[in-house]
């Protein structure tokens, strides 16, 4: 059985379309990552898997369940983290993730055996007792994934977990998701728009526009951008271009001042790069920096969307607006 | 109907919790109500000298009232917290669990109804204060009528609540809901010999049947029974069914409107 089979997943808010069919498998016990743009429909996917939302159309099994017709038996078997935080924070810590276990109808034994371990998991359990009011964006976040996880959910959505997050606390988040997928094996599904951070998935779906572009695992996405990327900037970079797209048969852009083309082997191809500028028909183009990379996902996005995921991103007024738009759109 | 009830007691709990943890709330929601019955209470008095012809001090009048507030602000403030859970992100924790709308729903009137009683029952302890003696029979009546008035109240909170996407919302109610409930209940002043117009409009609030009953519970033995005939609307008995049909008449659209939340 696999952990989410979707199955054409559709959703409207009025006239916006904002999932358009997507269909994809998640294994047992795999990071699955969902990457794309704010507003590409990540959430909105999310939020329809784990039964919060109802689909226009189509319908997906999560851990074996359909989500239309039991959503019940879903919601018991999975785990969330969502975007903005949802804890009770007038509320310990304990006491929140008491909550949770009652209201997942967890066994008191179980409850007494698996909250302190997870708090330690996330390393909070000298604060088990503080009030979660004095805790620290990075703290809350962490505390929500041992609450995902109390109740040993098949699945674990993390939708944007590391949002407004600062980068030592964003590099710790994943590193608690990868222990915890060693430790509990559980199947987890990500959101996110950093690309560096897309890389701990075993697969990932890139989405745009409601739907999904592309799925396979980050290196062969990578090799998708075919080779590795090439930066140089010289002297006449118009006739550079010209030159380098004769030579290699490659397309080659021009960006803030850089062309850039990518190159199979790049380290092999940079000498001859060099000599087509120095030697080839005309006078010679002075080359005066070259950068050699390995491609990154957000070279994937570009080459699938000729767009950067950055571009897309709009401000968070604009969100907030665009979420309550679609709030106010599930009410109709 | 087990998964339902701990569901329904899982609600309830992090609300009375919630309340005995703040302890702040509860001296400062006690302020309102002083001041009404020591300030207010005692300035008017003098002046409020025809209640009853004259047989009733208008304190004594009064302390009734003040504890149907109490419980009236204390079970529309509790139930309007969905909408803060809804702002803060709580509210989604407890909407993805494997637990029904319905009894969340029904959970938050049960939480709503016991933290107001609470509330009322402390300005119970204010009783002698004020010279009215009350013997443990009354107490009991008293906390069964507060806490069919505070769910009648809950119920309509949530109601409200199930609709309302942000706290501007909430002042509009208070304004144009909860004060005028709270005026027109018999608190204040006996609805009878008020204007038609005012009467009319007191008799559809459902306060009043909370204001009734309490008063004649909590005065009996106090006051003569045939003064407290004369401030009365209804006997008990119709009071409590009349605010039962209330209660109902809120509940069921306030958990048929949580149910359809998203």
């Amino acid at each position: 059985m696999k952990a989410i089979e979707a199955q054409g997943l559709v959703r409207k808010f009025g006239d916006l379309v904002a999932v358009k069919g997507v269909t994809f498998d998640v294994e047992q016990g795999e990071i699955f990552g969902f990457l794309g743009p704010n507003g590409a429909g990540k959430t909105t996917t999310i939020n329809m898997l784990c039964t919060l939302l109802r689909p226009t159309e189509g319908t997906a099994l999560v851990a074996g369940h359909d989500i239309r017709r039991d959503p019940d038996a879903v919601r018991r078997s999975i785990g969330l983290v969502f975007q903005d935080p949802s804890l009770d924070d007038q509320l310990t810590a304990m006491e929140n993730l008491r909550f949770h276990a009652m209201l997942y109808g967890m066994p008191r034994d179980l409850f007494n055996q698996r909250a302190p371990a997870l708090l330690e998991l996330v390393e909070l359990a000298d604060r088990a007792d503080s009030l979660v009011r004095t805790f620290s964006g990075g703290m809350k976040r962490r505390l929500e994934m041992a609450r995902g996880l109390l109740h040993q959910p098949r699945v674990l959505f993390l939708d944007e977990p590391t949002l407004g997050l600062d980068p030592q606390t964003r590099r710790h988040i994943w590193e608690y998701v990868i222990r915890l997928r060693e430790q509990e094996g559980t199947t987890i599904f990500l959101t996110t728009h950093y690309m560096e951070e897309a890389e701990i998935a075993d697969r990932i779906a890139i989405i745009d526009h409601g739907e999904i572009v592309a799925l396979d695992s980050p290196d062969n996405l990578k090799a998708m951008v075919g080779g590795d990327v090439i930066t140089l900037r010289t002297s006449d970079n118009a006739g550079a271009a010209q030159r380098l797209q004769a030579a290699f048969d490659v397309e080659v852009r021009q960006v803030n001042g850089d062309l850039v083309l990518e190159l199979p082997r790049g380290d092999q191809a940079i000498p001859r790069l060099v000599q087509v500028l120095s030697n080839g028909t005309g006078p010679t183009i002075e080359v005066q920096s070259i950068n050699l990379r390995r491609p990154t996902l957000e070279d994937v996005f570009i080459r699938l969307t000729g767009r950067t995921i950055r571009e897309e991103e709009s401000s968070t007024v604009e969100r907030m607006r665009l979420r309550t738009r679609a709030w106010r759109g599930t009410r109709r | 109907m087990r998964r339902h009830l701990k569901g329904l007691y899982t609600i309830w709990y992090r609300d009375v919790l919630r309340f005995s943890r703040d302890r702040s709330r509860i001296i400062g929601s006690l302020a309102q109500p002083l001041l009404f019955l020591f300030i207010f209470g005692a300035g008017l008095s003098p002046t409020m000298t025809g209640l009853a012809q004259g047989r009733l001090d208008f304190q004594s009048f009064l302390f009734p009232g003040i504890i149907a507030m109490a419980v009236l602000f204390t079970a529309v403030f509790s139930a309007v917290s969905i909408v803060w859970d809804r702002q803060f992100g709580f509210l989604k924790e407890v909407l993805v669990a494997p637990v029904s709308r319905i009894v969340v729903a029904l959970g938050k009137v049960a939480g709503g109804s016991t933290v107001a009683m609470f509330q009322g029952a402390i300005i119970l302890l204010l009783a002698p204060l004020i010279g009215v003696h009350l013997s443990l029979d009354q107490i009991v009546v008293l906390l069964a009528l507060m806490l069919l008035t505070a769910a009648t109240m809950t119920s309509l909170g949530v109601l409200m609540a199930s609709r309302m996407r942000s706290m501007e919302g909430f002042h509009l109610i208070m304004n144009f809901t909860l004060m005028p409930m709270f005026f027109l209940s018999g608190a204040f002043f006996p609805v009878q010999g008020v204007p038609l117009w005012l009467e009319w409009l007191a008799r559809v609030d459902p306060m009043t049947y909370g204001v009734d009953p309490i008063r004649q519970v909590a005065l009996r033995g106090s006051v003569p029974d045939f003064v407290l005939e004369m401030v009365r609307l209804y006997p008990i008995a119709t009071d409590v069914v009349l605010l039962a049909l209330f209660w109902l008449a809120f509940m069921v659209p306030a958990v048929w409107a949580f149910n359809r939340t998203d």
